[in-house]
């Protein structure tokens, strides 16, 4: 009798702990069973098709093992898929600095006094609704995009020419889909507003007190605090990017896989290699971020 | 001399500083010309392609073909939108649309909230690692893991239904479910533990606490995540086209293969030269594409920029 209630007093507070794990663990469970199966076990899959040749036929999927040739392949052997993962590569080093930079001069805009603020929020906004990939393949294809004689003109051919071989395709990337770009930055925008509207007056006003311009508050206040959500988004930027499915590295790929030459384990090597590039770029944007961070503040 | 340079100085000092420049309570005019001057050149390059796509839409085949005419079609033609409704099956692409965008965001959110909760609310062991996985779920490109997925659904029977698109988003896998856990993770973190301890000490159980005390404060995140889910998987393309294998057409992939549907509306040797297909006629497909979405997105516009703000999608 003794014993059982001594017994109990540790179990009670250990029940209650392990209650409040139960719990939580019930609530995220359905969460927990969807990564498993629809992501986890896809990738280990597609992993597994990527050291294969895969065949699909009534009875199933044959696969055939043949070690990393499919990656050999991509990588060395079929000239299309490196070339489209450089520029790949490039495009999207180029455009993270000109999104970021460019929604966050929206934002700033956007939070300051001025009349008619709803009709230009309005406005901005936009891109937010449409960024489909069709509609904005038509809209390239029309010439809805460029800057019209800007880009086709001679003095701007000729410019481009005078540019070292390295600089050249940034440079006429960034010519003919400036417009596009832009497009991609209405989520930025939001991010960056409500972040901005987040920071305290108060602050403005001690320093316009001490003395501080508008300049120096900006580059003392404004832009330490947007931090964080610069690498955030950057973050969502470059994933966007990557997801983006009229890209043509995504379109190749897409076409490989139905393709007789192709197949599915070669696709599946491509997608992993745009995985890890992916990923890279990511590493190297963090990289670059938190370290101007760590040197300014 | 000296007494005029004097007098400008002062009607400089007292007067003109403040209106050009502006002082603390107010901006100048300069800085205000600067300012809308700005804000207009940047709404331009929003608008320009809407512009130029609208009014190319609105041109006939002989204002298209007369160079004159750039900015302002000579006579108000639909006969490019005729076409165009013909050609996308509109009415009823539009529906299939809509469902297919409303049902899986509705489950994602109901989902996102269920999970975004358990995350904020309750401790316990690997959370963090559930967080990274969370990210690794929006990093990863559809690319990588749609292939076995498609085998599967093909196995279960279900390729080329609409439930290969809601299975996803009815276990929180859908398209870029991560964010909206993360968005309702912010809302729940912030709801205060005072009035879960009340509830508990009325003696609610955990899923009424959920259901009846926290879910009502989360209605600017549920706005913000129906909103921006429907937009996606509205413009979502390469996931709906293969999963829905061609057997049910929305409007994005309807667009997509245009030109192939309009040769089989009107094929090429039986029609006039002036209803062959001309950019006319694909822009105003493209424009009744996203029109939908431009008109929910001009009524909810004040909601969503507010409920933006509101449910922190900022995520520190």
């Amino acid at each position: 009798m003794k014993n059982k209630v001594v017994s109990k007093k540790p179990k009670k507070i250990i029940s209650h702990r392990s209650r409040e794990m139960r719990t939580g663990y019930a609530f995220i469970m359905i969460w927990v069973v969807g990564f498993v199966l629809f992501a986890l076990f896809p990738l280990i899959q597609t992993f597994n098709y990527s050291l294969n040749t895969v065949q699909v036929t009534t009875q199933g999927v044959v696969l055939n093992f043949v070690n990393w040739s499919n990656y050999q392949r991509a990588l060395f052997t079929d000239p299309t898929f490196i070339q489209l993962l450089i520029s790949y590569f490039i495009e999207t080093i180029v455009s993270v600095p000109i999104i970021l930079i460019f929604s966050m001069i929206i934002a700033l805009l956007l939070n300051l006094k001025f009349r008619f603020k709803g009709f230009f929020r309005t406005i901005f906004f936009l891109p937010v609704v449409i960024t489909s990939g069709p509609v904005i393949a038509e809209l390239t294809s029309q010439g809805a995009t460029k800057v019209a004689g800007l880009t086709d003109s001679a003095a701007m051919a000729s410019f481009v020419a005078t540019l070292p071989n390295y600089l050249q395709a940034p440079v006429q990337y960034l010519m003919s889909s400036f417009i596009l770009i832009l497009w991609f930055s209405g989520v930025q925008i939001l991010i960056y507003l409500s972040s901005l509207q987040k920071i305290d007056r108060s602050i403005y006003e001690a320093a316009s007190i001490d003395g501080a311009s508008a300049w120096e508050s900006f580059w003392k206040i404004t832009l330490p605090a947007m931090h964080t959500t610069t690498l955030i988004n950057a973050f969502y930027t470059i994933v966007t990017l990557s997801h983006f499915s009229e890209s043509k590295l995504i379109t190749y790929v897409y076409a490989q896989t139905y393709s007789v030459l192709g197949g599915i384990g070669f696709a599946s090597a491509m997608s992993f290699i745009y995985l890890i590039a992916l990923m890279l770029i990511l590493g190297i944007m963090g990289f670059l971020l938190s370290y101007r961070g760590k040197k300014q503040y | 001399m000296t007494n005029i340079i004097q007098k400008i100085r002062q009607f400089w000092d007292e007067r003109l500083k403040n209106f050009l420049l502006g002082n603390r309570s107010d901006y100048g005019l300069i800085v205000k010309v600067l300012l809308y001057l700005l804000l207009i050149s940047i709404g331009f390059i929003y608008l320009y392609p809407l512009l130029f796509m609208f009014i190319t839409s609105m041109k006939s085949p002989d204002d298209l073909l007369n160079s004159m005419i750039q900015w302002v079609p000579s006579q108000v033609y639909v006969g490019n939108y005729v076409k165009a409704f013909r050609v996308l099956n509109y009415p009823i692409n539009l529906a299939i649309t809509i469902g297919i965008s409303v049902i899986p965001s509705l489950l994602q959110a109901c989902v996102a909230a269920l999970v975004g909760y358990g995350l904020a609310r309750y401790r316990f062991r690997g959370k963090n690692l559930i967080f990274i996985l969370l990210m690794a779920t929006f990093i990863i490109p559809a690319q990588t893991t749609i292939i076995p997925q498609m085998l599967t659904y093909k196995s279960l029977g279900i390729l080329g239904s609409v439930f290969a698109i809601f299975l996803p988003a009815l276990f929180g896998q859908g398209l870029r479910s991560a964010i909206f856990i993360l968005i309702f993770y912010q809302t729940f973190s912030t709801f205060p533990k005072a009035l879960e301890e009340a509830a508990r000490l009325d003696g609610a159980s955990e899923r009424q606490i959920f259901l009846k005390v926290a879910l009502p404060t989360a209605t600017p995140a549920f706005i913000v995540s129906i909103i921006f889910s429907i937009v996606w998987y509205w413009n979502e393309t390469y996931v709906t086209s293969i999963f829905l294998a061609g057997k049910i057409q929305t409007l994005p992939l309807a667009l997509s293969k245009f030109v192939q549907a309009y040769e089989n509306l009107y094929p090429q040797g039986m029609i006039n030269i002036a209803d062959r297909l001309n950019e006319a006629v694909k822009l105003s497909g493209t424009f009744l594409n996203i029109l939908p979405l431009l008109i929910m997105y001009f009524i909810l516009q004040r909601w969503f920029v507010e409920s933006v703000e509101r449910s922190g999608i900022t995520g520190e």
